[in-house]
Parts: structure tokens; sequence; C-alpha cells
């Protein structure tokens, strides 16, 4: 739930962004972290973390000292570490494995840093929320502002790396990426204010979890393309509100 | 009391030279318009002096002001639902942009007031007309106790019956607050009636002083080329 609410309020910001798919294909780049993880036997998480950390910061690098725009760079570095990454995998399962974690799988460990994650993304969103609004309307006018906007730049795609490796090992890419995407799109749809999309998308990232969550239980399914799916239709429904 | 000095200052954009060794001084309290044809670096003068673009040379500040800039054209996305009053919010920071006090939404009243659009405090600025806009941010801009005013062509897009009350109204508040103002324009009889000095910019600075001592006509040809047109308004 934790961290359902982190990433459906940074997601306000990814789909304000138009960054949407970027953090799909972010997740990507983690994985010749993972792949050597499973050759040394470290903690995948780590190598992920890792990978994503130095992705994110040569991504910020190479933004500011070339002409091309941060999706282009993104896409760069996904599809250099599938490759690296397909590479370097003892086998394919493994690789799937990667890509694709299972919220059943969930044990304590895992459930308490995801709890901590999405407290810790919460928290750092709430504060930085001036910030980021700016970034996202205009650099210049933070500038103007006082906003560090280089150093905000990177705890935005820092938080996102974050994220992306819980997701990754812990609740699942697809899962990770339906919470950022759908809940602030809905609110996007019937908002009118910032304010009211970036409480919008919380509480109808809750709700879907809620709701996701229980259908699963209930039909013995699993949780994490349940919880998509109900997060598509709350989508379904905003596009009708938004009509009449 | 000097503002910012600037000195040898040149910003070069690929292999273009943009800005070549400026130099010129800002005392508190100055009006300066910038003068210059398209694509002398009027608004990378600005750009810089804000801190976005990378240069070359000295920019000294003697103190750090409060800026209050409003650009020349506002690239945004549209579909941002950002609120007028939300703008203005994100000024202030902290929890007032959630739950802001009755008194700072009245003083986000009368600040949009001063260009006669309090009525659009509550509109999306996605949802703005173009003049409506430069009006929001002119308020914008002077929001908030700025110091320093940084205007690219303010009134760009605004109709002339309003454009000299914004003008009047710039002057009126740099004075009574004893700001300082940058302001680009493109209208000379604006230059002559409201700044107290002028740069005339063409990549260099082709001139500097009192608009009436500096603005000659075969200054202005040469800044503007041949058949560049002179009307001095005598105040």
């Amino acid at each position: 739930m934790s961290v359902g609410v982190g990433v459906s309020l940074l997601g306000t910001f990814i789909i304000l962004r138009r960054m949407a798919l970027v953090g799909d294909a972010l997740s990507h780049v983690a994985l010749p972290g993972i792949a050597l993880a499973s050759i040394y036997k470290f903690n995948p998480f780590i190598g992920a973390v890792a990978l994503l950390l130095f992705a994110v910061l040569a991504i910020t690098f190479l933004e500011r000292h070339s002409n091309l725009p941060i999706d282009a760079l993104v896409g760069v570095f996904f599809t250099a570490s599938l490759g690296i990454g397909a590479l370097l995998s003892p086998s394919s399962e493994s690789l799937l494995e990667a890509l694709f974690g299972d919220i059943r799988d969930l044990n304590i460990i895992d459930a308490e840093i995801a709890v901590v994650v999405g407290v810790l993304v919460v928290v750092a969103t709430l504060i930085l929320f001036r910030d980021f609004t700016h970034l996202t309307l205009s650099r210049e006018l933070a500038h103007s502002e006082g906003v560090a906007v280089e150093r905000t730049e990177l705890i935005f795609l820092f938080l996102l790396a974050i994220m992306i490796a819980i997701g990754i090992r812990i609740i699942g890419t697809l899962l990770i990426g339906a919470l950022v995407i759908i809940p602030a799109s809905v609110a996007k749809n019937i908002s009118v204010s910032l304010r009211g999309m970036a409480v919008i998308s919380v509480i109808v990232g809750i709700v879907t979890v809620v709701v996701g969550s229980t259908i699963a239980a209930s039909f013995q399914l699993v949780p994490g393309p349940v919880i998509t799916v109900v997060a598509a239709v709350f989508f379904l429904l905003s596009l009708l509100v938004r009509r009449s | 009391m000097k503002l910012v000095e600037v000195k040898d200052l040149s910003v070069t954009i690929g292999k273009t030279t943009v800005l070549d060794h400026l130099s010129f001084t800002v005392e508190e309290g100055d009006v300066i318009a910038i003068i210059g044809p398209n694509g002398a670096g009027k608004t990378m003068l600005l750009r810089t002096l804000l801190g976005t673009i990378p240069y070359e040379g000295k920019i000294t500040w003697h103190k750090v002001p409060v800026i209050g800039y409003v650009p020349q054209r506002f690239h945004f996305d549209h579909t941002f639902p950002l609120t007028v009053e939300e703008l203005f919010l994100m000024k202030k920071g902290g929890p007032s942009f959630w739950l802001p006090a009755d008194d700072l939404r009245s003083d986000i009243k009368k600040a949009l007031s001063h260009t006669e659009v309090e009525n659009l405090a509550q509109r999306k600025i996605g949802d703005l007309s173009s003049g409506q806009m430069q009006r929001v941010f002119i308020a914008y801009g002077l929001f908030g106790s700025p110091e320093l005013l940084l205007f690219d062509e303010p009134t760009a897009g605004i109709d002339i019956g309003a454009e000299m009350n914004v003008y009047s109204l710039l002057k009126e508040i740099a004075q009574e607050l004893n700001l300082t103002m940058l302001l680009v324009s493109h209208e000379l009889s604006v230059v002559y009636t409201y700044a107290k000095k002028v740069i005339c910019l063409n990549k260099t600075i082709a001139c500097f002083g009192e608009p009436k001592k500096v603005l000659t006509p075969e200054q202005l040809q040469s800044l503007y080329g041949v058949g560049a047109d002179f009307y001095r308004h005598d105040h």
C-alpha cells in the first residue's frame, strides 16, 4: 500500500513530464546488475539498484552534455543493457524472473523494504513537490525561482530508480508500471488543478491496490495482473467522467 | 549601490558567439532597457543573468536579489493542470501550497488585479489566451517582493491600450519599491519614457547610458541598419 501511495504520487510528475514509458524502459537497465548478482551470488536487489543509479547518473550527465532528450538517452541505455543482460544471464528463465517479480513471493524483509521505500518516496515527493512542479513546468522559470534544477532532476530520477528497483524484485515490473502510470492518468483526466491531480492519483492508487488485492484473494488469482486490470477499469471510468 | 557587475561576458552556443565581451554595471534602482535587432542576444543576456546559460567572463552579484522574471514566450505543456492560483502558490512553497491561508489568497488576487486578471485565479494556465497569459505572468513577476525584475518584452501579445498601462504600472512599482529592472523592449517610446538607462545590444554593447544622450539617429541606424526609423519623445 505504501508503495502504491509513493508511486502514484511520483507518477503525477512522470505523467506530466510525458515519461510514462521511461520507467518501464529503465527497469531493463537493471538486468546486467541482476545477471551479475546471479553469477557472483550476491543480492540481486543490490545489483539492480547499483546499475540503475549508474544509469541515472550517466543519463543526467549525458543530458547536460549532449543535445539528446532524456527519453532517447534512456532508450540507448535500455537497449544496451537488455543486450548485455541477455548475454550475462545464465538462462532465459532467470531473465524472465528478473523482469517479472511476483508479489506472492514477498517475504517479511522484502515487505519491510517496500514499506520503507514507499514512505521515503512519499516524504521526498511532498518535500520537493514545488521544485518538481517547477522543473516539470519550465526549467527556465525554475531557475528564476531559485530551484537547483540539476540537483532536483537528479533526485527525481533517483526516486524513480529506487522505485523501479523495488518493482523489479518485489512487486513486479508490470504492477509498478501500472501503479506509476494509471492512477496519475486517471487523475489527470478528471482533475481541475495540480493539487487535485496529486490527491486523486494517490486515492486511486490506494483504492486500486485494495480492490485488486481483495478480488485476487477472493478468486485465488495472481494479484499483480488483477490490480492492473482494476486500474485500467478506473481509467475507462475516468474517460467517461471527463466526457460528461 | 552596485547590484551586479558584468565583465567580459561572452556566450557561445555551438560555434556561434551570441554575446561577445559585454561589460556593464547595474546599480540598485536602475531601470534599464535592452534594445537591439532580432538575434542581438537580448533574451540570451537575461537568461545568462538568470543563471540558465553557461558563459565566460565574470558576473559579480553584490547582493543576491529575489528575481521576478517574465519570459518573452512561455513554453509549457498546455495540458498541465496547474491553476493560476497554484502558479502563484508555488512561489511561496511549503505547506501553504496545499492549504493556502485566506491572507495569501487575497494577496494573490491583489497581485492579479495589477494587470486586471483577478477573475482568472481558478483557471488552468493552459486554458488562457496568450494575452491573458502574459498579464498573469507580469503579475507573477511582481508577486513575492522581488528586488530585481527581468522582463523580456513583457507586453508581447497584449493589446496596445493595455500596454502603456502595464509600463506605467511597472514604473510606478519600480519607483515605489526601489526595484531594479532590466527590460527588453522593441518600443523606443517605451525606452524614452520609462528607462533611466539603455543598453544597445548587437552581440556586443553598441551603447550604454541615458537614452536621450546615447540614442542618436546615427547610433540607431548602425544598430538596426539602414532604414531604421527614429522618433524621439521629448518628455
